[in-house]
């Protein structure tokens, strides 16, 4: 009952996960919706990928543009295990594959980090980039092992579950990724708790400072680096499940860049910062990349626009509006806001229009692809068309810039008042 | 190694040297503290005392000489390893976690002495001895109200008194305080002084501190130190009598 009264909210993420396919289910073929389900593992797995890269980026203050490196190295081995259990040299439930990758990523989490911790701040970035370089040509060198540029392919059908579930259908493998994200979320919210974890952001804040409490701040940042390896290692496993294959984009800088994306995009202040940023990046690669071209243009920008104007993230944003939701306030700046939503919402799509022409112009016409909105084909080589969108750029621009000087004015105002009381209090 | 444990000097420097590219800062220092002591170290600005501490604390290497610290040398120990011989320093320029809470500065200060190690499967929030002594000192330092609030935040006063907390918070046995009461008003400094004193009970302390009063109310021996050398060693009563440091530093101070 206590649990349950303190852990609601975990809880009730959980079950609203476990809902949503359910929204998309086919229920005249009585089947689930394989793209949403696939998108949804997909979250999963890159939310632990972006929360263990924040282990390294929010806690210990660590710039990693090698992380890939970890969950590629958790995934091969949790594939070969499969392999292993396949072949009936080991037994290992199917459960606990993830649990193989994790480990896998421990050990080279361990090996690579022994290498890169020794440095920190831009040395620790660099050497992390190189080794990414490493692993990512010794992916197609080392055929044994990473399989060359096919990869490995498995069958996640390994007939060793617990619960007697084949892992055949989307639907159970979602399942499986859902409870191990949660245990491994769970876990890294609990690490933070720990003394290694607080002496994580203490070598983050002041690492001379820590030597002198007895701390060797290269020992934080290696135990550090091995256990954000651990748990993308999990990731890594689980991604063997999902797609069942491993190739070497798993290592790859741009899978590494995808973390980094989602934590600033997020936030790497709040915990829970680098899983929204995950659900936006995700959404934006799997959704937005069916619709345009330019989805990779779009994350770039969004990118950009919060290192910007919003450089803690998403979860930086919302902590913003706490003062004023604890007040009581909310609703002086539910008008502003509205007022702002317009212009806005004119500035983004006469953007989006900007963009889609352009790229219809060059890689959509090479692919001989039309452009057209609700039916209706645009063509991409009248002036019109290119008139309007920059006519709401630029337009939206100047009316979003009044309304966000009132809105400004409007939040400092509240903001005053708060601080005034709480003064009085 | 003669006579029994207890005459081991806490910390013995002999012919320490510090130079830094050609400039000597550190010039041939010889400096014994025997255990319990409160020692004081006074001179100029610019005489080398912090650069002193440094070398001590292991921040620096030396350039010549042996620093030993419970006879122990601590040419090859790195300033985590000295700091778990027993030696805990302050800083002269505050230097805090800035984006920890006070209270988790305070618990920084506590965790490897404790015997916390690295450990992550101990949860912080369930150890109750640890977080007692943590608000037990913060409660000491005057800092209770201001315990969930992020160090970067408190004003300078404070965070010269987290700078102390932070310092003491590990029970070593050997303090090296560097201008602890700098910058703090007069109540401020007597509370400082106050908790000094009581923490030093029986323990070894060094401090250097420009403030006289302190100096000559807290020290059991003063070292005199100008442009790098020391030109005296000495109980307060015969510092105060000495010419020699009345015309390099007491004199300029009085004037
Ligand atoms: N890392 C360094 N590199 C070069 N010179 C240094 C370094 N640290 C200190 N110095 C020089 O050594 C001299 C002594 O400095 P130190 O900080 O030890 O003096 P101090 O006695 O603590 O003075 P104050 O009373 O102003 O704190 C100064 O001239 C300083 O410029
Ligand atoms: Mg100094």
């Amino acid at each position: 009952m206590n649990m349950l009264r303190r852990h609601w909210p975990w809880i009730l993420a959980f079950v609203i996960l476990l809902a949503i396919p359910f929204l998309f289910y086919d229920w005249s073929k009585g089947r689930h919706s394989g793209f949403v389900l696939t998108l949804m593992s997909e979250i999963g797995v890159m939310a632990i990928f972006a929360l263990s890269y924040n282990m390294l980026m929010g806690q210990a203050g660590l710039l990693s543009f090698g992380h890939a490196v970890l969950l590629g190295m958790g995934a091969y081995c949790a594939a070969h295990v499969v392999l292993l259990v396949k072949a009936g040299t080991i037994w290992l439930p199917t459960e606990l594959v993830p649990l193989a990758g994790g480990l896998g990523g421990l050990f080279f989490g361990f090996v690579f980090g022994w290498l890169v911790t020794k440095q920190r701040a831009t040395a620790f970035a660099m050497i992390t980039m190189g080794l990414g370089e490493l692993v990512s040509a010794a992916a197609l060198m080392f055929m044994g092992f990473f399989g060359g540029e096919g990869g490995i392919p498995v069958d996640r059908v390994m007939n060793t579950s617990l619960v007697g579930v084949s892992y055949s259908s989307p639907w159970q493998v979602y399942c499986l990724v859902l409870v191990w994200a949660f245990v491994a979320a769970v876990l890294m919210k609990l690490q933070t708790q720990t003394p290694l974890g607080s002496m994580a952001n203490a070598t983050r804040d002041n690492f001379e400072r820590a030597q002198f409490v007895g701390y060797d701040p290269r020992m934080v940042r290696l135990y550090q680096f091995a256990l954000s390896g651990f748990f993308a290692g999990i990731g890594g496993g689980l991604y063997v499940m999902i797609y069942e294959i491993v190739t070497f984009d798993t290592v790859s800088a741009a899978k590494s860049a995808n973390a980094l994306l989602a934590v600033y995009i997020g936030g790497a202040g709040g915990f829970f910062g680098p899983i929204l940023g995950t659900i936006v990046v995700v959404l934006l690669q799997s959704g937005v990349s069916l619709l345009s071209n330019a989805w990779l243009l779009y994350v770039g920008i969004l990118f950009i626009v919060m290192v910007m104007y919003a450089p803690g993230g998403l979860i930086g944003l919302l902590f913003m509006h706490m003062p004023i939701w604890r007040a009581g306030r909310m609703r002086e700046l539910l008008l502003p806001y509205a007022r702002a939503f317009p212009p806005a919402l004119i500035v983004l799509l006469g953007f989006v229009f900007l963009v889609e022409l352009t790229s219809f112009t060059t890689i959509g016409a090479a692919q001989g692809k039309k452009f057209s909105i609700g039916g209706n084909v645009i063509d991409t080589t009248a002036p019109m068309p290119w008139v309007i969108a920059l006519a709401m750029l630029v337009l939206g621009a100047l009316w979003l810039r009044r309304e966000a000087r009132g809105f400004r004015e409007r939040w400092d105002d509240v903001m005053d008042g708060i601080k005034r009381q709480g003064a009085m209090s | 190694m003669s006579g029994d444990i207890t005459h081991v000097p806490a910390i013995e420097l002999r012919d320490v040297c510090k130079r830094f590219g050609r400039t000597e800062i550190i010039r041939g220092v010889n400096l014994s503290i025997p255990r319990g002591e409160r020692h004081a170290i006074i001179g100029p600005n610019g005489a080398g005392k912090t650069t002193l501490f440094n070398l001590i604390s292991g921040r620096f290497p030396i350039s010549s000489g042996s620093i030993t610290v419970d006879g122990r040398s601590t040419a090859d120990l790195a300033p985590q390893e000295i700091n778990r011989l027993g030696l805990s320093r302050s800083f002269q320029i505050t230097s805090i976690f800035p984006r920890m809470t006070v209270f988790e500065n305070i618990r920084c200060g506590l965790l490897w002495s404790q015997g916390y190690r690295y450990s992550f499967w101990h949860l912080l929030g369930r150890q109750k001895a640890l977080n007692e002594a943590a608000d037990q000192l913060l409660e000491r330092l005057k800092l209770s109200d201001r315990r969930n609030l992020q160090a970067g935040l408190l004003s300078y006063a404070e965070q010269r008194a987290l700078e102390i907390g932070i310092t003491i918070a590990g029970g070593a046995e050997i303090i090296l305080l560097d201008e602890p009461t700098a910058g703090m008003s007069h109540s401020e400094t007597d509370s400082a002084v106050a908790l000094i004193r009581r923490v030093s009970e029986g323990k070894t302390l060094i401090m250097v501190e420009h403030d006289m009063s302190v100096v000559f109310g807290l020290a059991d021996r003063i070292t005199v130190l100008v442009y790098g050398e020391v030109i005296a060693s000495d109980q307060p009563a015969a510092i105060r009598g000495n010419a020699a440091v009345q015309e390099a530093y007491l004199g300029t101070v009085a004037a």
